[in-house]
């Protein structure tokens, strides 16, 4: 962390970038946000980088490419599939980023410590493959590798895929299949889907925070906010948008989610949201060949390209 | 839910203007008969299809939703039925995976010369709806009535 | 709110003996916008319409929902008619409740119903219809022609002899195409050369006219009336201008082991040749690839005897860009290529050949001077064995689908001309179908069985052996006689499938002109518009649009011609309202709905914004109006839903959906 500082502070100083783009500490040790910074001071008091920067900062490079003069961006290596999806859409200016790969070992997930027993948490440190934390009934320990982030599980990699320099080492942490929970449900008969289905949207708050979070969803405006489609949320009564809110925004990401599992890390009701992102990526790969958006950020995308024999929709019927 | 009255479905065809539209003009004018549950909404293309109409269309009750464009290769617009292919899939896949029936969507490819085939085709999708019955899953996602 | 009046058509029984017209006027009037709602017996005779005019004057209405046929049978009337009332064309909705509805029903309350929900869906789209005007454009009067063989000599001739400048583009040195390398015509044998070289010369001539040889085309953009190409003209290596077309340069050339495509390979020509004696322009080309300058940079043989000076080595390709208002597609066809099909030992055997090469073997300018003879030792050959449908109605996958059309008729030609010349010549021809369709056709093959005596079996053949002694074993099934036949011929000649040339799908992306699976270019409609893409401002001009014989060709060469000069006369041209239209400031500027048009008609632009106040500069898609069609597709790409389509916008047709789902 210190060497970001550092480095962050030289480019600061000798004018290459006119801010920094990172996360600040929050009240608690587990609940840092992103910030921007644009003095040596503010980086040394407030700016932290830890196990629980989960946050993707590519989104907020949306506005910060509009800003005077670069911004400098500090992306983990799952972080860089977003921004370059981000570049194909033309939505963040590459020339006004100064882009800082940083390491990661994984993300921590704070509700897997919890639900694990620990309650009080006062601090938490990380102690190399081991977590010390600190509790109010006094203090516990817990593996590194056993509170991280879903999205962790299923690593895309410790490669960035785009980066002025690097700091720091990344380690690929996947353990998981990554689509092994949409196959588990896609097993399931119809009536156990809608049942599971229904009781994790019946959940849902609509406070937005998916949405507001996923580097995917950047429209200026979201169609749940514009008249354009007689979906409007203004008055919180229409039953078209409280129904079918998270298909659609599903289907709007399809094709261009990077799986950066940003949904489910924030939605506040612990509503499994990649579950749907990720069957859509399960099904392109499986209709379409392997396709990971952000990779190649020339690429046009799943939904903006054919081929001539490409499966009827009748397939789902037929895979029963 | 209303149990006590005879079930008559709602059905929605999105019907391609170049191709569908005028095929189910021919069932008409050779008096090919498909049940009147099918209301045709003509688009200049099945890549205008928006997924959110079908969703719309589930949400305001219909039971069942079929869109027809031109077959593949043969669009007006040249790849306009390719978009609209791969849009369906997803979406009917992803409907699939939510527990809803599947019967209760469709494509065909119907030619402008293919009024047989429209009158065949709506014959089987009304006949597969009556077998599912009412839609409620899509009209009750969220346990909110 | 619209002021909306419903006009319920009986068209006489046909509606109303199914449909209760009376109650769908009762049941629409408590539509939201409804003003007024009556029904008559033929809505779009004159007294129906003026009825129309007369109920838009009387209530100030300013939407319209005709409930009647087919929009396909007269929408274009109903929104004539609205224009004489004063209304916008484009706020009138055709619900239609004979072809959807009482055609197709017999319950009366049924039907009734269900046109009651119809008029409902068009009402409530005619309630977010918005008036919409045609815009205009103009039209360069030039056409271009993509392809110099017959189809595309013959259309250019046509459009220049009409008044219009024409440019033909022509990969290959010479123009002639397909029909140059053929030797005689059927059904009246005519030399081909000797008829197709007069219009050669002809083209060549006409001032009107202009050709690029050795060119292609490498870019097109614009629209119907205002295209836009880019043409490269290959390197010659040689001053065009200065070429007196002599001949010694090819004479002195010591590269002369190059096949010659003309002879589709079974003779050789120099480094530096024109294809064919007749070429046009009659200036060679320099094969790079071939030649010994170009290779060594030793030699310079052909400069040094060239009186001229006209051998340019420091030659580049070069652009030509140029404006048309129409182009025609005449990119003509090909062989298959054969390696599927090695029963019939065409790789092995030099003695199996295709028809093609069959009439460059015949020709006297051909590789044997026009003597039959078996290429591989030069004897005369005494059986003969024709093959059909080689890759023509396959239903196996391994060739086309469709009957190349042309083969089973210069099959008759060939058998028929080879036993006139050399009668002691047995020719079997082997055949699923014989298809003889056309003026003085079937004429042509009984003379060939009856007078000829061709020997005609009907069945196909599994394989042909090569023999130790040279001789071709013939293994074949006469259907007729349900008998195995086991021949040992001499030659054997394959009527191999004709396919579009296969540059056409590039050029067919370029033009966005639609291609079917066979790489057949699709027309606007099968039967009512056959030389039309259905890109306007595009047409097509022979093979490229189905197999033809050169008549068939050269009719609709002549048909692709009217059609373009129906175009370049017209000096305005209308453009379809229904187009896509983009929200500025709803747009992201993500590029996604550039992706999917077919037509490129959204650009961006980088401009200022004014959103509520806030002033921003940002990437925004703009659509050329004259070029979108309006099919949609970026519509659905866009994830705000800033791009939408006028005439069927997300609200309208949603509108719609809820209507009937009510």
């Amino acid at each position: 962390m210190q060497k970001i500082v550092e480095r962050a502070k030289e480019l600061l100083a000798d004018g290459t970038v006119n801010r920094v783009l990172g996360w600040k500490k929050g009240d608690m040790c587990f609940n840092p946000e992103p910030a921007f910074f644009e003095t040596a001071e503010d980086l040394d008091e407030n700016f932290v980088y830890g196990g629980f920067c989960g946050a993707n900062l590519s989104k907020y490079m949306i506005d910060a490419s509009k800003l005077e003069g670069k911004t400098l961006v500090l992306l983990k290596p799952c972080d860089t599939y977003s921004f370059n999806q981000l570049i194909n859409e033309h939505r963040v200016d590459r020339e006004k980023a100064y882009i800082i790969g940083v390491g990661c070992k994984g993300k921590l997930n704070i509700e897997t410590i919890k639900q694990s027993g620990v309650k009080g948490i006062l601090n938490i440190t990380e102690n190399g493959d081991m977590l010390n934390i600190e509790t109010l009934y006094g203090n516990t320990e817990m593996k590194y590798s056993d509170a991280l982030l879903e999205r962790c599980h299923v690593c895309k990699g410790k490669e960035h895929k785009i980066y002025d320099e690097l700091i720091g080492e990344s380690q690929d942490t996947s353990d998981r299949e990554r689509f092994a929970e949409v196959e588990k449900i896609e097993k399931m008969s119809p009536e156990e889907k809608f049942a599971f289905f229904q009781k994790e949207l019946s959940k849902c708050i609509r406070c937005n925070a998916c949405r507001n979070v996923c580097p995917a969803c950047s429209c200026r405006k979201c169609v749940f906010d514009s008249t354009k489609f007689d979906s409007s949320q203004k008055a919180n009564t229409d039953s078209f948008e409280e129904k079918m809110f998270h298909i659609i925004r599903a289907f709007h990401v399809a094709g261009r989610c990077t799986d950066c599992g940003e949904c489910s890390r924030v939605c506040p009701q612990g509503i499994p949201l990649h579950l749907f992102n990720r069957k859509f990526i399960k099904d392109i790969n499986e209709f379409y060949g392997e396709y990971q958006a952000g990779a190649d950020v020339d690429a046009k995308g799943p939904l903006t390209e054919y081929t001539f024999g490409d499966c009827e929709p009748s397939i789902v019927k037929e895979r029963g | 839910m209303p149990i006590n009255k005879e079930f008559k479905p709602k059905i929605v065809a999105f019907c391609c203007n170049w191709c569908s539209y005028a095929g189910a003009d021919l069932a008409g004018s050779s008096r090919l008969a498909y049940p009147a549950d099918v209301k045709i909404i003509k688009v200049p293309c099945s890549c205008r299809v928006n997924p959110m109409f079908i969703l719309r269309a589930f949400e305001k009750g219909a039971d069942g939703v079929i869109m027809c464009g031109c077959h593949p290769g043969d669009c007006h617009y040249s790849t306009g039925n390719y978009y609209a292919r791969r849009r369906m899939t997803l979406l009917f896949s992803m409907l699939d995976y939510m527990g809803v029936e599947n019967g209760r969507t469709r494509v065909e490819w119907v030619s402008a010369a293919e009024g047989v085939k429209f009158s065949t085709t709506m014959n089987e999708f009304v006949e597969k709806i009556y077998s599912l019955g009412e839609n409620v899953r899509l009209g009750d996602l969220r346990c909110k009535k | 709110m619209q002021r909306i009046g419903v006009f319920v058509c009986h068209c006489g029984s046909n509606i109303a003996a199914t449909v209760d017209v009376k109650k769908v006027v009762e049941m629409v009037k408590t539509e939201p916008g409804v003003i007024h709602a009556e029904d008559y017996q033929y809505m779009c005779s004159e007294a129906g319409q003026a009825k129309i005019i007369e109920a838009v004057k009387e209530h100030k209405l300013n939407g319209l929902v005709v409930c009647s046929c087919s929009p396909r049978m007269h929408e274009a009337t109903f929104r004539k008619c609205a224009e004489r009332a004063g209304i916008n064309p484009y706020m009138v909705e055709i619900a239609n409740i004979r072809e959807h509805c009482s055609w197709i029903h017999k319950d009366m309350d049924e039907a009734t119903e269900k046109a009651v929900i119809l008029a409902r869906a068009a009402i409530a789209k005619v309630n977010l219809n918005a008036p919409l005007q045609a815009g205009e454009s103009g039209v360069v009067k030039r056409a271009l022609v993509i392809g110099g063989g017959i189809a595309g000599i013959q259309t250019a001739l046509d459009i220049a002899d009409a008044g219009f400048p024409v440019d033909i583009v022509e990969k290959e040195p010479s123009i002639g195409g397909r029909m140059s390398q053929l030797d005689k015509t059927f059904p009246t044998l005519d030399c081909s050369a000797c008829i197709l070289t007069p219009k050669m010369v002809e083209a060549a001539a006409h001032p009107n006219i202009t050709i690029h040889t050795y060119s292609e085309v490498e870019n097109v953009s614009g629209f119907v009336g205002n295209f836009t190409v880019e043409i490269r003209k290959k390197a010659r290596s040689i001053d065009m201008d200065k070429c007196t077309g002599c001949g010694l340069c090819q004479e002195k050339c010591p590269m002369k082991k190059t096949p010659s495509e003309f002879n589709r390979g079974l003779g050789n020509r120099s480094a530096i040749y024109t294809p064919f004696a007749q070429a046009i322009p009659n200036v060679p080309v320099i094969d790079r690839n071939a030649c010994l300058k170009f290779k060594t940079g030793k030699c310079g043989i052909c400069s040094t005897v060239c009186a001229a000076g006209a051998i340019d080595y420091t030659q580049v390709d070069t652009m030509v860009t140029e404006k048309y208002g129409a182009i025609v597609v005449a990119t003509g066809f090909d062989m298959i290529k054969l390696d599927k099909y090695d029963e019939y030992a065409y790789s092995q055997s030099k003695d199996v050949i295709t028809s093609l090469e069959l009439e460059r073997v015949m020709n006297a300018a051909g590789p044997t001077k026009g003597h039959l003879e078996r290429l591989s030792d030069g004897k005369a050959p005494k059986e003969i064995v024709f093959i059909q449908c080689v890759g023509s109605r396959c239903a196996d996958g391994r060739g086309k689908g469709y009957c190349s059309k042309i083969c089973c008729m210069y099959t008759a030609k060939h058998a028929m001309l080879i036993r006139d010349k050399y009668p002691d010549v047995n020719v079997t021809v082997f055949y699923i179908d014989v298809r003889t369709p056309g003026k003085n056709f079937d004429e042509f093959y009984r003379r060939a069985v009856e007078n000829y005596g061709v020997n005609y079996v009907k069945g196909q053949v599994g394989k042909v052996i090569p023999q130790p002694d040279g001789k071709l074993l013939v293994q074949g099934v006469d259907l007729i006689d349900n008998k195995q036949i086991l021949k040992e011929a001499d030659m054997v000649v394959l009527a191999a499938a004709i396919e579009p040339n296969p540059d056409v799908r590039k050029i067919a992306t370029m033009l966005t002109a639609s291609i079917d699976n066979d790489n057949f270019l699709t027309e606007a409609h099968a039967k009512l518009r056959p030389v039309e893409s259905p890109t306007a401002g595009i047409f097509l001009s022979g093979v490229c649009q189905g197999p033809k014989d050169i008549p068939e060709t050269v009719a609709q060469a002549g048909a692709a011609a009217v059609k373009a000069i129906g175009l370049l006369a017209k000096d305005k041209l209308m453009t379809n309202p229904c187009t896509a239209k983009s929200d500025e400031l709803l747009c992201n500027g993500c590029s996604k709905c550039a992706n999917v048009c077919p037509y490129g008609a959204i650009s961006y632009e980088v401009k200022e914004i004014n959103d509520h106040g806030i002033r921003e500069t940002r990437r925004v898609a703009q659509v050329n109006n004259a070029l979108c069609q309006g099919c949609g597709a970026c519509t659905v790409a866009c994830p705000s839903g800033a791009m939408d389509l006028q005439g069927f916008s997300n609200r309208q047709i949603i509108a719609e959906v809820d209507a009937i789902c009510r």
